[in-house]
């Protein structure tokens, strides 16, 4: 009788199976078409404080290389030129502050971070944020370098010269006081 | 000869054998692709996906892409295999496959051969399959591909045993083996097929019972024969990595993978002739013309297909004592009671 049983369950147990993956096979789908039909940042799924692409807001960066100190796979390079005080056209910091160097090169290379979000947190002025972008994908490795400083190389020269001059000018007025 | 509309229109000559040898041909390679996007599509439908959206129309073309991957892949022929067995395993396996459809009868106008022993041919050429997994085993040099080898050899030769009851069944309640004359004696709609006992008296309710469990019986034991799941331990992924054919590749992994369901449609082929009505439309006389019979020959034999694809994402694997128990203990006892029962009612109707 055990064995009748058996086979009488196997057929029902089949059976029943069937049926689920047959509502299964005309029910609704959980795909979403992505990115054809939907998209995580524009529909807004994806979570505000996702870790993905930073981004450095230059006009609140002081170049006070905590970032790239508290970096744990040293993926941000930063050249600071001081500020002299022989400048005349330097913008406030977005704090409110005076500006103490110029950033001439913030470097994240996004090939070596590993979004640990370490350099927003050591961030004092907040400048350096993690953002929802996540399609940034290249073919060319050097492309995933980013440069977030604000002034051109022919700026950046100019600042150098600035500064130089005005070590310059403070050598010399040393040497004219001796 | 004189029913096949193909030697009506050519005669006698090299371009009825071409033609005749073609469509098959033809047909098993559309049926193959179309049968590999319904694997797809139905996979991932049942499992609540959208599957393959993004080569043609919602993935239409992605059987197309499939094959034309498969052609370009590097054919790797292992150092220490036996080249030639190697080599010939999946041609085997094809040529296995394909061979049953020289019997098959697409339409009452258009058989390939027309053989009086059609349903004992295309069951001795289902067999061919199991050389073709022992030899590409055997030659892999692999062990994983030497246990799936011995396992489809032990699960096939068992199971050929149900199949062999279940068609002499059908063969004792038709009296014959011609597969055009099993067909012609299920017409006059769907009460007269043989999962209804045939035409004959209404004494016949008394055997339905013996023909339902006798087309349980062959359909399970075919999808042994075809080594899908649940009968799916040759191959089994994750135990024997992908049994007989682990180290194929390319083209010849392509063989087999068309050989797999050229057989599906051959065994669907086969429980439509038996059972449903082989080409004979359901509604009697009504759109049965031999074009029809062909679209309702087909479209039985698809829904088989499908039944397969449906039952490889419902049911696990069996475990290898398992799949003895079934064949042994329960389906060739039933087999064999209902191949007793069938007898009678053929001597008696």
């Amino acid at each position: 009788m055990e064995y009748f049983k058996n086979i009488i369950e196997g057929l029902s147990t089949t059976a029943k199976g069937m049926k689920i993956t047959l509502n299964h096979l005309f029910g609704k789908k959980v795909t979403n078409q992505y990115p054809d039909e939907y998209h995580p940042i524009l529909s807004g799924d994806i979570p505000p404080n996702s870790r993905n692409r930073i981004f450095v807001d230059m006009s609140g960066c002081d170049g006070c290389e905590q970032c790239n100190k508290a970096c744990p796979v040293n993926c941000i390079e930063i050249e600071t030129v001081k500020v002299a005080p022989t400048d005349e056209n330097v913008p406030l910091m977005n704090d409110g502050k005076k500006r103490k160097f110029w950033v001439i090169k913030h470097e994240i290379d996004f090939a070596k971070c590993c979004f640990c979000s370490l350099c927003t947190e050591v961030c004092p002025t907040n400048a350096i944020q993690m953002t929802v972008e996540f399609e940034y994908s290249e073919y060319d490795r050097e492309k995933l370098k980013y440069n977030f400083s604000d002034l051109t190389p022919e700026q950046a020269a100019e600042k150098k010269r600035i500064w130089e001059e005005y070590q310059e000018a403070k050598k010399r007025e040393q040497e004219v006081k001796k | 000869m004189e029913n096949n509309f193909l030697y009506n229109l050519f005669g006698n000559n090299v371009w009825f054998y071409l033609i005749t040898i073609a469509i098959p041909l033809v047909f098993v390679l559309i049926y193959a692709l179309i049968a590999i996007l319904g694997e797809l599509k139905i996979a991932s439908w049942i499992q609540d996906r959208l599957g393959p959206m993004r080569t043609g129309w919602k993935g239409v073309l992605q059987p197309i892409a499939e094959v034309v991957k498969l052609i370009q892949k590097e054919d790797i022929i292992p150092a220490n295999a036996n080249k030639a067995l190697f080599n010939l395993a999946p041609y085997i396996m094809f040529t296995g496959a394909f061979a049953a459809y020289a019997a098959i009868p697409f339409s009452s106008q258009f058989v390939p051969a027309h053989l009086n022993i059609g349903l004992f041919y295309i069951f001795a050429v289902g067999a061919f399959a199991i050389i073709g997994i022992v030899m590409g085993g055997w030659a892999s040099n692999n062990k994983y591909s030497l246990l799936g080898a011995m396992r489809a050899v032990s699960q096939m030769v068992s199971y050929e045993i149900p199949i062999a009851f279940a068609l002499l069944s059908i063969a004792a309640l038709a009296g014959t083996l011609d597969l055009q004359d099993i067909i012609k004696q299920q017409e006059g709609g769907i009460w007269n097929w043989f999962i209804f006992g045939g035409n004959g008296s209404l004494i016949k309710i008394l055997f339905i019972p013996f023909t339902i469990s006798l087309f349980l019986v062959h359909f399970t034991s075919s999808l042994a024969e075809t080594n899908r799941i649940p009968f799916d331990i040759p191959e089994g992924e994750s135990e024997i990595v992908a049994g007989y054919h682990t180290e194929y590749s390319g083209m010849k992994f392509a063989m087999f993978f068309f050989a797999e369901y050229a057989n599906m449609f051959t065994v669907s082929a086969l429980v439509t002739i038996c059972f449903f009505g082989g080409w004979q439309s359901p509604f009697g006389d009504f759109l049965n013309s031999p074009i029809m019979q062909s679209v309702w020959f087909v479209s039985k034999a698809m829904f088989f297909v499908f039944v397969q694809i449906w039952l490889r994402w419902t049911l696990p694997r069996l475990r290898v004592d398992q799949l003895m128990f079934v064949s042994w203990k329960v389906l060739t006892p039933v087999a064999f009671v209902c191949f007793i029962a069938l007898s009678y009612w053929g001597l008696i109707k």
